[in-house]
């Protein structure tokens, strides 16, 4: 087996543990002192708790307990029957649960930024501050799309998505070398070294005789359809009465969600704090995790 | 009647009911939330010249009940699609929920789809068209059917009436038939007003649907 890579400041969580959720066996993690205490830090789609391993210990050195997850379906958690939105709100209160429940400060990025927003919405009993790290929705209507042409890409997604359903009970992730891996990771996270990369293969991906492969759940897959609107959350922003951080990443990226500044301000609510980055892209605690800690840990003070 | 085909969807099992046997044209019924198919063929169909089949949903009948929840009409779209991967193109019956499911598919598999009736049913509704809180749902511990997280989220899941309108203009636009969605459902959720004002949805008694459907 190939052995666990480093990454400077890079360091794996002081203590994991297994979380019984409903219908699935979740891995939660935790970094600093369980005196400490509790920050609940939310991953974004597609990642995993160790995408934090540089981030999350910054933010533990500043008086946290920071704890995370990986989220159904991602990193060392188990594969369920069914995915939602609702489903990983419920998971993350489980979370929560298992070190003595909230209410606790939040922060989230991408799809974990929208996560702890909609935790804020719905379960304003557990959460004391916000920070959405670049998972601010914008209202996402595409004029200059006719609707015939709205209508063949809808065909085309829903086709596609359930010509994937019908072979999902056996797909498999492509396995490869760390190295393939690290490299087909940085066509979605291009601006991330590629050292970075080719360390969180060796904690996203397993060793399996034929190569590595992400462990992520092959049934998973961006779909291009679905009843939900971006800006239902956005309108959600406004209700929200705890102390909110909100960054931005200005440079646009595959993963990122275009989200400009003039679509989130409006719906800020009062005192919110919102950073814009110039210069910087999707993975803001990444990029720069020594910026984006002390931005948190000034914020949380 | 023998017992169900188990068909695969991802980690659920489906069960697919031979309601009738028979030559000819397929008829797939698609149930209500919180029924199943596992019932004899009703007079509804009986003029239906060929196979009928029942789908049982994710969660529902015979099929694979999960723990903890996380529906959307998008999956049980999926079943759908594996029971028509199983059958081959069928004229579709929804009923309720599974009217809404009807539409759906009808509208992604305007190839495999030769007609789908949008009838009256538990779950015909769903929930909000906009903006709506989020309920905070308890799954409980144990697998029974029908599954209560699914009665609970398919109750409320949303049906934007330009969502479903999608769907039903691609059904209109691609299938063959001259009327390839026919509304029987007396109820008027927003989703299915849009539908039924479409120009080209043709509204009609179930039992005069299949009718129609089954002379192609």
């Amino acid at each position: 087996m190939t052995a666990l890579r480093t990454y400077p400041e890079a360091s794996r969580p002081d203590r994991s543990w297994r979380v019984d959720a409903p219908g699935v066996d979740l891995a939660a993690y935790a970094w600093g002192e369980p005196t400490d205490p509790v920050l609940l830090l939310a991953h974004g789609g597609m990642d995993f708790a160790g995408t934090m391993d540089v981030f999350a210990p910054k933010l533990a050195a500043g008086g946290w307990q920071v704890v995370s997850w990986d989220q159904r379906g991602h990193g060392d958690s188990a594969h369920p029957m069914l995915y939602s939105w609702e489903a990983d709100l419920r998971d993350a209160v489980t979370v929560l649960d298992s070190v003595g429940g909230g209410p606790v400060p939040v922060v989230g990025h991408s799809k974990g930024g929208g996560l702890m927003m909609a935790l804020a919405d719905s379960r304003p009993d557990l959460v004391t501050a916000l920070v959405n790290l670049d998972g601010l929705p914008s209202k996402r209507n595409r004029p200059d799309v006719s609707d015939r042409e709205r209508r063949r890409m809808l065909a085309s997604d829903l086709g596609a998505w359930l010509d994937f359903r019908r072979r999902a009970h056996d797909a498999q992730r492509k396995p490869g070398t760390l190295e393939d891996l690290a490299r087909r990771r940085q066509r979605l996270n291009g601006r991330l070294p590629i050292e970075w990369l080719e360390y969180l293969v060796t904690i996203g991906a397993r060793e399996d005789a034929d190569g590595w492969r992400w462990k992520l759940d092959p049934s998973l897959r961006f779909g291009g359809f679905g009843p939900i609107r971006p800006e239902w959350s956005l309108q959600r922003l406004p209700g929200i009465r705890v102390p909110l951080l909100g960054v931005l990443g200005l440079e646009m990226e595959e993963m990122g969600w275009g989200t400009a500044p003039a679509d989130v301000e409006p719906w800020l609510p009062p005192g919110a704090r919102f950073e814009v980055l110039d210069g910087v892209g999707h993975f803001v605690h990444i990029e720069q995790p020594d910026r984006m800690a002390a931005l948190v840990l000034e914020f949380l003070s | 009647m023998t017992g169900p085909v188990m068909l695969r969807h991802n980690r659920i099992d489906l069960a697919l009911h031979e309601l009738r046997a028979g030559d000819g044209p397929t008829l797939l019924c698609l149930h209500g939330l919180g029924e199943n198919s596992a019932l004899p063929a009703s007079d509804v169909v009986a003029a239906w010249p060929g196979r009928i089949v029942g789908l049982d949903f994710t969660g529902h009948g015979a099929s694979t009940v999960p723990i903890g929840g996380g529906y959307s009409c998008e999956v049980l779209m999926g079943d759908a699609d594996v029971a028509l991967a199983h059958t081959g193109p069928a004229t579709v019956l929804g009923r309720g929920l599974g009217a809404y499911v009807a539409l759906m598919i009808a509208g992604a598999r305007p190839d495999l789809v030769r007609g789908a009736v949008l009838a009256d049913g538990p779950g015909l509704a769903g929930g909000a068209i906009g903006i709506a809180g989020t309920p905070w749902l308890e799954p409980p511990s144990e697998a029974t059917a029908p599954d209560r997280m699914a009665l609970a989220e398919l109750a409320i899941d949303r049906r934007p009436p330009d969502y479903a309108m999608g769907f039903a203009r691609l059904s209109l636009a691609s299938s063959e038939l001259d009327q390839p969605l026919i509304v029987s459902a007396v109820a008027e959720p927003p989703w299915l007003e849009a539908v039924r004002a479409e120009p080209g949805v043709a509204a009609m008694s179930t039992v005069e649907a299949v009718r129609v459907l089954a002379a192609g």
